[in-house]
Parts: C-alpha cells; sequence; structure tokens
C-alpha cells in the first residue's frame, strides 16, 4: 500500500512539474533572453545563464521610448477599466435587482456583443472615428475597448449582485432607502469583490487587445505596448533584445495580478461561462 | 401625475442602462449594419474623387471568385478546428491532473494562468523568436548545433501553419482547463466513492460519471475557443503577415488587410459581413445544444 502511495506521488509530481514547465518554460527562455548582450541572443548552441545585461532595456527606453508605450497602455488600459466598471454596475443592477420587461432580451443583446469577431466591426469604428477627428487620440481607442468590455463587466458584476440575499435589500428599503441608495450604500459595498474581479479582466483585455490598436493609433506618439512591441524594427535584424525586454516590462504587470490574484480570476472566467 | 412603485422602478432600471446603450448600439450593432452598407458600395479609402458608388452585389461576387479569399476561409476552418480540439484535449488533461488533490495547487493554478494572460502580441513575439531561423530554440532541439541544416520554419507553408497552431494552443489551453477544472469541481465526490466501491475502474468511472456530467463545460470551453480561434489575428500578423504564399491567411487578417492596407472599404467589408454570418450560425448552434443540455437537466 505505502509503495503505490510513493509511486502514485511521484507520477502525479512529475505531470504536475509537466504541466509547469510548459505553461511557464517559453516565457521563461523568452525573459532570459531580454537580460542577454546581443552576441549571446545570436550564439549556436543557445546561452543557458545570461549575463544580466540590461543594455536591451537601456535601449528599448532610449531608442524604442519604451516608456511612451507604456503611459499610452496605461492611460488607455486605466481608463478603460474605470469607465467600463461604472457603467456595469448601473447596468449589472439593473439586470440583476430590479424588475425589467425584456430582462433576457437586453441581457441576450448585451452578451451578444462580446460574440462579435473585431473585422465585422471594424471598417465602421474606423470610419466614424475618423469622421470625427478622434483617430490617434486616447479617446477613440477607449471607446470601442468599452464597448467590447461591457459585457464582460457587466455579465460578472450582475451574477455577483444576483447572488446577494433578498433580505438585506428589503430591509435597507423598510429604513426608508431608495433605490440609488441601496445600491451605493448596500449593494456595491457588498459586491465589491465581484466587481473588483471585473475589473481585473477588464484591465487585462484592454492591457492586451492589438487589433483596434493597430488601425486607431497609427502615429506613434499614441501607440500602446503592444502595437509598439509588434512594429519594433531594427535596421537590419530584428532587434530581439529590445523586443524580449519590452515584452517582459509589458508582461510583469499581469503576473503580478495573476500571482495575487488568481483565485477571483478564475472565479471570473468560470462565472463567464458557468452561470 | 403619480407613477406607481413597479413603474417608477421600471423606468429607473431603464435609465441605469441608458450608457450601456449608448456604447453598445453606436459602437457595435450600428456597425454590423453599416457594414453591410458598405459592403454594396464601391469605396476605396485615400480615393474620394471615385466617389462611393453603390454597386449591389458586385462585391459579393468578386469575394466568390477570390482565391485568396477562399484559401483564407480555409485556412481559418483549419485553424479553427485543429487548435481548439487540441486545447480542449490538453485542458481536460490538464484539469484532470489539477483537480487533484496536493500542496501548492494556488500556486500551479496560478502558473497556467500565465500564458492566458501574458499579451497575444508578447506570445507571437515568443514563438517567432523560439521558431528563429538562425539562433531558434526549435533549430536546436531538433539539430544542435549543426547549423547547416537549420531550417526556416515561419518560411515554410506547413510549417509556419503549424508554428501558428503551436502558439494558439501554448496560449490558450489552460483558459479552456480552467474551464473544465471549474466543471470538475462541482461533480460530488460521492458518486466515484460509490462507483468505486461497486468496483467501478478509473477509465469506467472516467467514462461513465466524469465525461457526462463535464459535457456542459466542455461545451462551454469549446464555444469560447472556437470563438476565439475563428478570429485568430495577433499571431498571424506578427508571426507570419499571413504568408508564405497565403499559407497562413485567415479571414480576419485577410479583411484588415483588404481594408486598412489596399484601402478597399467596400470589397474588405463584405469580409466582414462574411465573418460576422459565420460566427453568428456558430453562437446559435451551441447555444441551441447548450442550452437544451441546461434544459435537461433542470
Amino acid at each position: 500500500m505505502k509503495i503505490i502511495d510513493v509511486k502514485d506521488r511521484l507520477i502525479l509530481i512529475l505531470l504536475v512539474s509537466t504541466i509547469i514547465g510548459f505553461s511557464l518554460l517559453p516565457f521563461i527562455w523568452f525573459v532570459n533572453t531580454s537580460l542577454k548582450t546581443p552576441l549571446e541572443i545570436t550564439s549556436v548552441p543557445p546561452v543557458l545563464i545570461p549575463s544580466f545585461s540590461l543594455d536591451a532595456y537601456v535601449s528599448a527606453i532610449k531608442q524604442y521610448n519604451l516608456l511612451h508605450y507604456v503611459r499610452n497602455s496605461v492611460i488607455v488600459a486605466g481608463a478603460t477599466t474605470i469607465i467600463t466598471i461604472t457603467i456595469s454596475i448601473f447596468a449589472g443592477y439593473s439586470i440583476a435587482r430590479l424588475r425589467l420587461r425584456f430582462k433576457s432580451l437586453i441581457l441576450g443583446g448585451i452578451l451578444m456583443v462580446s460574440m462579435f469577431p473585431q473585422i465585422s466591426i471594424a471598417g465602421p469604428v474606423w470610419r466614424i472615428l475618423y469622421n470625427i477627428g478622434w483617430l490617434n487620440t486616447y479617446q477613440g481607442l477607449i471607446i470601442p475597448y468599452v464597448t467590447l468590455t461591457l459585457p464582460l463587466g457587466i455579465w460578472i458584476i450582475a451574477s455577483f449582485f444576483k447572488e446577494l440575499p433578498e433580505e438585506i435589500e428589503d430591509a435597507a428599503k423598510v429604513d426608508g432607502c431608495n433605490h440609488i441608495q441601496c445600491l451605493f450604500k448596500i449593494m456595491i459595498p457588498l459586491a465589491a469583490p465581484g466587481i473588483f474581479t471585473a475589473a481585473i479582466l477588464v484591465f487585462i483585455y484592454a492591457w492586451n487587445e492589438f487589433f483596434f490598436a493597430l488601425l486607431i493609433m497609427t502615429r506613434q506618439k499614441y501607440q500602446t505596448l503592444p502595437v509598439g512591441i509588434a512594429l519594433f524594427q531594427g535596421q537590419y535584424t530584428l532587434p530581439w533584445g529590445e523586443i524580449a525586454a519590452a515584452s517582459t516590462v509589458a508582461t510583469i504587470p499581469l503576473v503580478i495580478l495573476v500571482f495575487l490574484f488568481q483565485k477571483r480570476i478564475v472565479s471570473g472566467l468560470s462565472a463567464g461561462a458557468l452561470k | 401625475m403619480i407613477l406607481s412603485p413597479i413603474t417608477r422602478e421600471r423606468i429607473f432600471g431603464l435609465s441605469l442602462l441608458i450608457p450601456c446603450f449608448l456604447f453598445i448600439t453606436v459602437f457595435a450593432f450600428y456597425p454590423i449594419a453599416y457594414s453591410f452598407f458598405l459592403s454594396l458600395h464601391r469605396i476605396v479609402i485615400g480615393l474620394p474623387g471615385l466617389g462611393e458608388p453603390f454597386i449591389g452585389l458586385e462585391n459579393y461576387r468578386s469575394l466568390i471568385h477570390d482565391r485568396i479569399a477562399i484559401r483564407a476561409f480555409l485556412n481559418t476552418l483549419v485553424f479553427v478546428l485543429v487548435s481548439t480540439m487540441l486545447e480542449i484535449g490538453i485542458g481536460l488533461v490538464i484539469a484532470l491532473i489539477i483537480n487533484r488533490n496536493f500542496r501548492g495547487r494556488g500556486m500551479v493554478r496560478a502558473a497556467i494562468l500565465i500564458p492566458w494572460a501574458i499579451p497575444t502580441v508578447v506570445a507571437s513575439q515568443m514563438w517567432r523568436f523560439i521558431f528563429n531561423d538562425k539562433y531558434g530554440l526549435i533549430n536546436f532541439l531538433f539539430f544542435g548545433s549543426d547549423t547547416g541544416s537549420y531550417h526556416a520554419w515561419l518560411a515554410d507553408p506547413t510549417a509556419a501553419f503549424v508554428a501558428i497552431i503551436v502558439a494558439d494552443v501554448w496560449k490558450t489551453s489552460s483558459f479552456a482547463a480552467l474551464l473544465i477544472l471549474a466543471g470538475l469541481q462541482i461533480i460530488p465526490d460521492e458518486l466515484h466513492e460509490a462507483a468505486k466501491i461497486d468496483g467501478a475502474s478509473a477509465w469506467q468511472r472516467f467514462w461513465r460519471i466524469t465525461f457526462p456530467l463535464l459535457r456542459p463545460a466542455i461545451l462551454v470551453a469549446l464555444l469560447f475557443r472556437t470563438m476565439d480561434a475563428f478570429r485568430v489575428f495577433d499571431l498571424v500578423y506578427v508571426m507570419t503577415q499571413g504568408g508564405p504564399a497565403d499559407s497562413t491567411n485567415v479571414l480576419q487578417f485577410y479583411g484588415y488587410k483588404k481594408i486598412f492596407a489596399e484601402g478597399l472599404m467596400g470589397y474588405g467589408s463584405t469580409i466582414s459581413v462574411l465573418v460576422f454570418c459565420i460566427s453568428l450560425v456558430i453562437s446559435i448552434i451551441y447555444i441551441r445544444i447548450i442550452g437544451t443540455r441546461l434544459f435537461r437537466q433542470t
């Protein structure tokens, strides 16, 4: 019995390590690359332990304006998160707690938007923004992002509102709270974990989005990190050190979010799928 | 005028939805209709002198005879089929392993979330580097230091297509795994215990208990993955630009190229409409299946 247990454990450890290796090794290799000198990057056989040179980072900042892209990404993703979450709180409350007509139709319509492939709206969105002169502006990118993240935000926040017991709200109403007061004084504080979960997922979406950023931000001054990373060009060869450095910088905030909030992220993702 | 409480609640509820309606109608539903309108016209960005004449279904007629469009359509289809199947398969295996009880499960879950969280552009550059023809890791793993036989994977039509699938499978299998894991965790342990006592083998328990109860979760994961694989763009844009010789060209990339690189707003919009219709059909089919399954369960 004992021996079988030990064997079982060993197999489990082996399987789990394989999964972790599959998930992490390719990216660790890229981070590793960002800490190499150009000579180490191109060497065969590959150098396993880099010289921990920060040249690629310095060059990415000085020659490729890395911090500029970071700033744009922070502005766009931050503003998208704030706006989407604010709108989602109101809409989510309305859908989860108020008596409305055609509720399933409304919810279905909102959720449908998350199914739209970007290309099916890209031309018209570009034209609208062109006509009002909002190409290459922050609001020009934030608006499509808000539109595309609303279904996610509303769905998660509404499902959290729904889980709160009716009695709490009823008790508040007896005490003379109207709907607005109920929402702000009771529902929002109680659903804070859900709102926070939605905020993380919306932020990650906006931080990572590439397609619309590529269309709308054609001037370098306004481009976000994904566009910058995709378009880095050297004179003769690709600047792999700088690309890896910028990629690391773009990914570190996400790694921190994932390790701090993995439980919330998983619950948010599966709320979107299983309820 | 005095309104009844329920009318007041309805008005209040609708007014809370107004901002959301505004965004969604102006920047999602209106553009869908507008795409259709554009697809019936000849519009070239940068040549306003041509005007924007109405040409009926002519753009669609050209689309049917457009070999690259057909190629892109078939590529997209193969990509969706192969990548979602691999992702669901690998996701299922990962979920079954992680569902076991062991210390550090949270950390493992965080680790498998990393590929999902990484920006697709970053993952694309990363795999492009790993598949590099001169000093990529894949070449080293296959041929060691013998640089003479190194292969330019991304310049080879089949290998480039495989590379994109590898990158996509790496990036999204963990997402499928998490959705399936959530489904696994609601299966009560008692079922397995009872079957064990009745002498069912692990294999029988998987096919008779786990799999049937897991089907809704797998279907949901399939729906999400199909829709997402269907709009693949970032990987293609960064890794191959649709090449070599259109072997990795997919619908979303082709539409992008027609509208924004070549400026053919009218013709490109036919692809937008086509992609929209296909994804609508896929989602209706899935919602039918999932919907009826859920209905049967309750």
